[in-house]
């Protein structure tokens, strides 16, 4: 297949069924460098299911996803080389508990990127530090608050110097006194170039941070556009329908 | 100044717990002196005490008990070793999702099945017996190897179930985040499934190991002198039992510690009790 111009990811055509639940229909979406694009859909509408996709975690039935240009969802490619070109935060953080926060940080550096154990562990102090956590080094995830486990697991994702960042509904576990700080540090790596595609409930910071919004239904991508757009004057009536929705239950 | 309502509660709850403390105390008295009423007033009660609790006896034979249980101590902890490490490969061979791996996993399977099911007693019979039947080169015939060899092959099938427990209850989500920072399947196993299951498995690991720690004495059978073996040869010449009882005394010596780590471990945060 030949190389899109352009996009850091691209994703043509993906379809993933997980035995007869067809959970993605036909995925065409790109994102470009510095860009963050939002992924917005109810619950089961395929927003998890197209990141693990792109992060090799599942295996697509049909289509292609592009990184830099190059296929890496052909049988052939290696799909650890391809992860460690690629961050994922998950919605449940998924921090190891058995590590402390820096080793969290520093494991992929080590094992995956080959870091020394003082590089890693300079590098793991100083992301730990920018994400607000200095100090909390030491402390194992069960010692932290939610929002300091989920900006850990920014900072691990972040620590492999990945080409894009792939963000799953990374606030939805939170409570809503610990949204902001989470947010905050996505903002921080929106604002420094970071190409992000972001699975969110947060249609307001959507709107902020986004340079585009696809909305997700059934497992296709109904409409997409700038936020302004898609948000405040969406073309489909699926699309007004799910804002107002979300209206009504006070998220938008 | 604490308040009334407060200093009243106080009381109340000291006066449960001596309550408490009370009741403790003198259910004991009924249940362990009525034991020891049963036992001591029981009509064979002197042949009893002499032939099993002779402190002549016991003293006189203790030290050489003891010194055979030397052996029983050394070949728990070079089997209990190898235990933790045969366990383990056969638990990962077992869970390994390779097609290459598909004769080593059957013979995983059957390993489990066949050495958890034999009785051990009877695999070390087998084993102690059949081996050296077989006259190969290089096999070790010394009763001593053979009898802990079998201990291996049980034990281990039980430790590679108890691994597999424990691998299979790291939550799915470890595992992708470990292949999202970039790590290889192997890298993942090793560095963040593993650690999480064997802490998980430690205490019924251990409980394991308290119950190798007296079928070490299973070994008897094919003729080293261990403990039970030596208490045995000595009973049959005094025709009293009371070397046993030392025999029996130094296994819970050595059980009974375990069984306490066992406890302790067992009680994390989250615990019933």
């Amino acid at each position: 297949m030949s190389a899109p111009g352009g996009a850091v990811l691209e994703v043509r055509g993906v379809t993933k069924a997980f035995g007869e639940r067809e959970v993605l229909r036909g995925i065409d979406l790109s994102v470009r460098e510095h860009e963050a694009v939002a992924l917005i859909g109810a619950s089961g509408s395929g927003k998890s299911t197209l990141l693990r996709c792109i992060d090799l975690l599942e295996e697509i039935d049909d289509g292609d996803v592009f990184l830099d240009g190059e296929t890496i969802t052909d049988p052939g490619v290696e799909p650890v080389a391809v992860r460690r070109r690629l961050g994922l935060v998950f919605q449940a953080y998924n921090l190891f508990p058995h590590m402390t926060a820096l080793e969290n940080v520093m494991l992929g550096e080590r094992r995956a990127h080959g870091a020394s154990r003082a590089d890693a562990e300079a590098r793991g102090r100083a992301l730990l530090a920018r994400f607000g956590l200095g100090g909390r080094e030491d402390d194992r995830p069960d010692n932290l608050s939610g929002g300091q486990q989920q900006r850990v697991a920014i900072a691990r994702a972040f620590a492999g110097r990945p080409r894009a960042l792939l963000l799953d509904e990374v606030t939805s576990a939170l409570d809503p006194e610990l949204v902001g700080e989470v947010l905050e540090a996505v903002r921080d790596l929106k604002g420094e170039g970071m190409t992000m595609l972001i699975a969110t409930h947060e249609m307001s910071f959507a709107r902020e941070v986004a340079d585009q919004v696809a909305f997700l239904r059934q497992g296709r991508i109904i409409e997409q556009g700038p936020p302004a757009q898609v948000l405040e004057a969406p073309q489909q009536p699926e699309t007004r329908q799910f804002l107002s929705r979300l209206l009504q239950a006070g998220r938008a | 100044m604490p308040s009334d309502r407060r200093l009243e509660r106080e009381a109340a709850k000291r006066r449960r717990h001596r309550r408490g403390q009370a009741i403790a105390a003198l259910s004991s008295v009924v249940v362990l002196g009525g034991l020891a009423v049963l036992i001591l007033t029981s009509p064979g009660w002197p042949t009893v005490r002499e032939t099993f609790f002779d402190w002549t006896v016991f003293k006189d034979s203790f030290p050489d008990v003891l010194k055979a249980f030397w052996l029983d101590v050394k070949i728990f902890l070079v089997a209990e070793l190898a235990i933790l490490v045969v366990g383990l490969i056969v638990a990962l061979v077992r869970i390994a999702r390779s097609p290459a791996f598909f004769p080593l996993r059957l013979l995983a399977v059957v390993w489990v099945d066949l050495f958890r099911g034999i009785p051990t007693i009877l695999l070390i019979f087998l084993i102690g017996f059949g081996v050296p039947a077989l006259e190969l080169d290089g096999v070790p015939s010394e009763p001593v190897v053979l009898g802990a060899i079998a201990l291996v092959l049980s034990y281990s099938a039980y430790v590679a179930e108890v691994y597999r427990a424990g691998i299979r209850s790291v939550h799915r989500g470890q595992r992708d985040a470990a292949l999202a920072v970039g790590l290889t399947e192997t890298q993942a196993m090793r560095h963040v499934i593993l650690p999480q299951a064997v802490r998980r498995v430690a205490p019924p690991l251990l409980n394991d190991f308290v119950a190798l720690q007296k079928d070490v004495a299973l070994i008897s059978i094919l003729g080293p002198l261990e403990a039970f073996r030596e208490a045995q040869i000595i009973e049959s010449q005094l025709f009293n039992f009371t070397p046993l009882v030392a025999a029996a005394l130094l296994y819970l010596a050595v059980t009974v510690p375990m069984a306490r780590i066992v406890d302790r471990m067992g009680g994390p945060e989250g615990a019933v009790r």
